[in-house]
């Protein structure tokens, strides 16, 4: 399984959104997509779960444009999850799970003990069994964005697509989650996702993708991209790197001011 | 004490299990509205100024649907048997259909828009048919067949949508957002021609109070023409409803999110529309204006059954078309001999219904 981006870019309303991006997704690997705010990740992950088509390049699933498979069948291998969904309508958490079968399921057919044996391993795997019944717009933020995630790996596709999926979720949640797709991909699922803790990039991503207002600055290995002074160029911060009691480096973020700027209050 | 706890938690379980209380909703739910429907429909030919008993009615009736020789017709007067076939059964048989019709566009589009104030009006269709049946009476073609008026409406309900998609579309993508303006603001430019024709035609003082009459909507001297003209329009717009139904669930996540899930969110929500379009028009055709029954409806339904329109599409169908008997024959008898206009009656219930969904329940279905 892989999924490809060459060279792609997209131009909406006579802006490039993003370009000249290229990059892979492969199985059993996770690629973080980082970057500051507005630098396009959102839009490389729609690139790749084929919701918007590339202007100038390609996206490819397996050597296939992505362009030229049927809807049905590119929901059927990648898996997305968006950034934000509101859901203003009663649907039980096991509905909302439910859909995620969609791309499985005949227009009159009723779904099938696979999809119901899907479903209901895709709300074990999210902790959310026991909310099952639940309407979803009565759950907490992070029951929902819990229920969402269990809706994309409902699917069961090849390779998923999360866009910030620990946002919403409390740091128990978040880190089990980002446990979870480290998992997913020891199963063998290509799993690209958009983060903002760079933190959690270096302890949970394989590769990552560092966007820098719409292109790609760096893409590799976590060491080869998160290197201190492209922090300091992408996201202007100062970087400093800690050593854990356990063991672990961790990052600690410094504003930048420059001097004699902002920084008096003589 | 942990077994107490676990009680307790159990019951809090049971009381917010909302999935499987509407899973047994709906086993009792589709039976007993079908036979509350048959009841409204006998009770709608029975009751009137001549009272007919419900044995004569449901005799002629099935004399009339089966072939010929089954049932035997005699000892039944003819001026009865005229009275429930030709005079009542089509009126009922219409108030079914423009209820049905009108109860399923209201879900598709609160369903598109993911907006519950959605109705026809939102896109500029009601309005667009207003104006297609004001300029049919002032030009007269009222009067040179009975076709002209449902014909006219139609159109105009269809040019509007029309418009208005056309108006929100840029490069091929139509936000509903910007749907949602484009048809508020030419609804309200239509509506503005349509008082500016009515306001003219007062001179004539007979066409203005025919136009006034069928602007607030109404079901009387409908005849088996009627029938004929909105009965294939509402069941092919109910079918087709019918097909997209898993897909509108989808669309209630959000365009992206059904787009990756294998819907081709553009060409579905296009297709929802017209075919709200169509049903919108073709109860506006045979009615004239009623309102809120696409608002109240399917928001009583999604209490009872949840908001999945696999089951709230064809409930819609049943409760739509029991609702709208039931109106019209409150609007042919509470005052007789004069009838009471239609739009008049949908909404004195359906206007403190909906405010009472809005106070009381506005949980469990969902948004406000």
């Amino acid at each position: 399984m892989k999924l490809v981006l060459k060279k792609a870019g997209i131009r909406i309303d006579g802006r490039w959104l993003v370009r000249d991006v290229s990059l892979s997704i492969k199985s059993q690997r996770v690629t973080a997509v980082v970057g500051p705010n507005g630098s396009g990740k959102s839009t490389v992950l729609r690139l790749l779960a084929g919701l918007w088509r590339p202007t100038e390049g390609q996206a490819e699933l397996d050597g296939r444009s992505l362009a030229r498979m049927p809807r049905r069948m590119i929901a059927r291998r990648v898996a997305y999850l968006p950034q934000s969904t509101h859901i203003n309508f009663a649907f039980t958490v096991r509905e909302i799970v439910g859909m995620g079968r969609h791309p499985h399921i005949g227009r009159f057919d009723t779904p099938s003990r696979v999809d119901e044996a899907a479903v209901e391993a895709a709300l074990r795997r999210t902790d959310v069994v026991h909310l099952g019944e639940r309407p979803v717009n009565e759950l907490s933020g992070g029951e929902r964005q819990r229920a969402l995630i269990a809706r994309s790996l409902a699917t069961e596709a090849d390779a998923i697509v999360l866009d910030e999926p620990t946002s919403n979720l409390d740091i128990d949640h978040s880190l089990e989650t980002l446990g979870l797709l480290e998992q997913l991909a020891n199963e063998g699922k290509a799993v690209a996702v958009a983060l903002h803790d760079l933190n959690a990039v270096v302890r949970w991503a394989d590769q990552v993708a560092l966007l820098n207002r719409g292109s790609l600055d760096a893409c590799g290995a976590v060491e080869q991209v998160m290197r201190d002074d492209l922090f300091e160029s992408v996201f202007g911060v100062a970087v400093e790197r800690l050593i854990t009691g356990s063991g672990t480096e961790t990052f600690v973020f410094h504003r930048r001011h420059a001097p004699g700027q902002g920084n008096s209050c003589s | 004490m942990s077994e107490s706890s676990n009680r307790a938690r159990e019951s809090v379980a049971a009381l917010t299990a909302a999935g499987t209380a509407r899973t047994a909703r709906a086993l009792i739910f589709f039976p007993a509205v079908s036979v509350l429907l048959a009841v409204t429909a006998v009770a709608g030919v029975a009751i009137g100024s001549t009272g007919i008993s419900w044995d004569t009615v449901t005799r002629v009736i099935t004399a009339k649907i089966l072939p010929a020789g089954w049932v035997d017709l005699a000892g039944i007067p003819e001026a009865d048997q005229v009275i429930v076939w030709l005079i009542r059964m089509p009126r009922v048989v219409v108030a079914g259909l423009a209820g049905a019709a009108l109860a399923v566009a209201g879900a598709q589009l609160q369903g598109v828009f993911r907006n519950p104030l959605a109705e026809p009006s939102v896109i500029g269709v009601s309005q667009g048919a207003a104006l297609g049946a004001v300029i049919a009476f002032i030009t007269d073609l009222t009067a040179r067949s009975a076709l002209w008026l449902p014909l006219a409406a139609f159109a105009g309900a269809f040019l509007a949508l029309f418009a208005v998609h056309l108006i929100a579309t840029r490069a091929g993508r139509t936000p509903v957002a910007t749907l949602l303006l484009a048809g508020i603001a030419l609804g309200a430019m239509i509506s503005a021609c349509t008082s500016l024709l009515i306001s003219l035609s007062f001179v004539n003082w007979e066409v203005a109070a025919e136009i006034v009459f069928w602007m607030m909507g109404g079901l009387d001297s409908r005849t088996w023409t009627h029938v004929w003209i909105c009965l294939p329009l509402v069941t092919i717009g109910v079918l087709i409803s019918l097909w997209y139904s898993r897909d509108l669930d989808l669309l209630l996540l959000g365009e992206e999110t059904s787009k990756s899930l294998g819907v081709d969110a553009e060409s579905v929500k296009r297709t929802i529309l017209t075919t709200a379009a169509l049903l919108a028009g073709a109860a506006v055709a045979v009615s004239g204006i009623v309102g809120f029954v696409g608002l109240v409806v399917p928001h009583a339904i999604r209490l009872v059954l949840g908001p999945s329109h696999r089951k709230l599409l064809p409930a819609s169908v049943l409760t739509g078309a029991c609702f709208l008997i039931a109106c019209d024959l409150l609007a042919r008898t509470a005052n007789p001999p004069t009838e009471i206009r239609l739009g008049i009656v949908t909404a004195t219930f359906g206007a403190p219904f909906f405010l009472y969904l809005l106070r009381n329940r506005h949980k469990e279905i969902g948004y406000f």
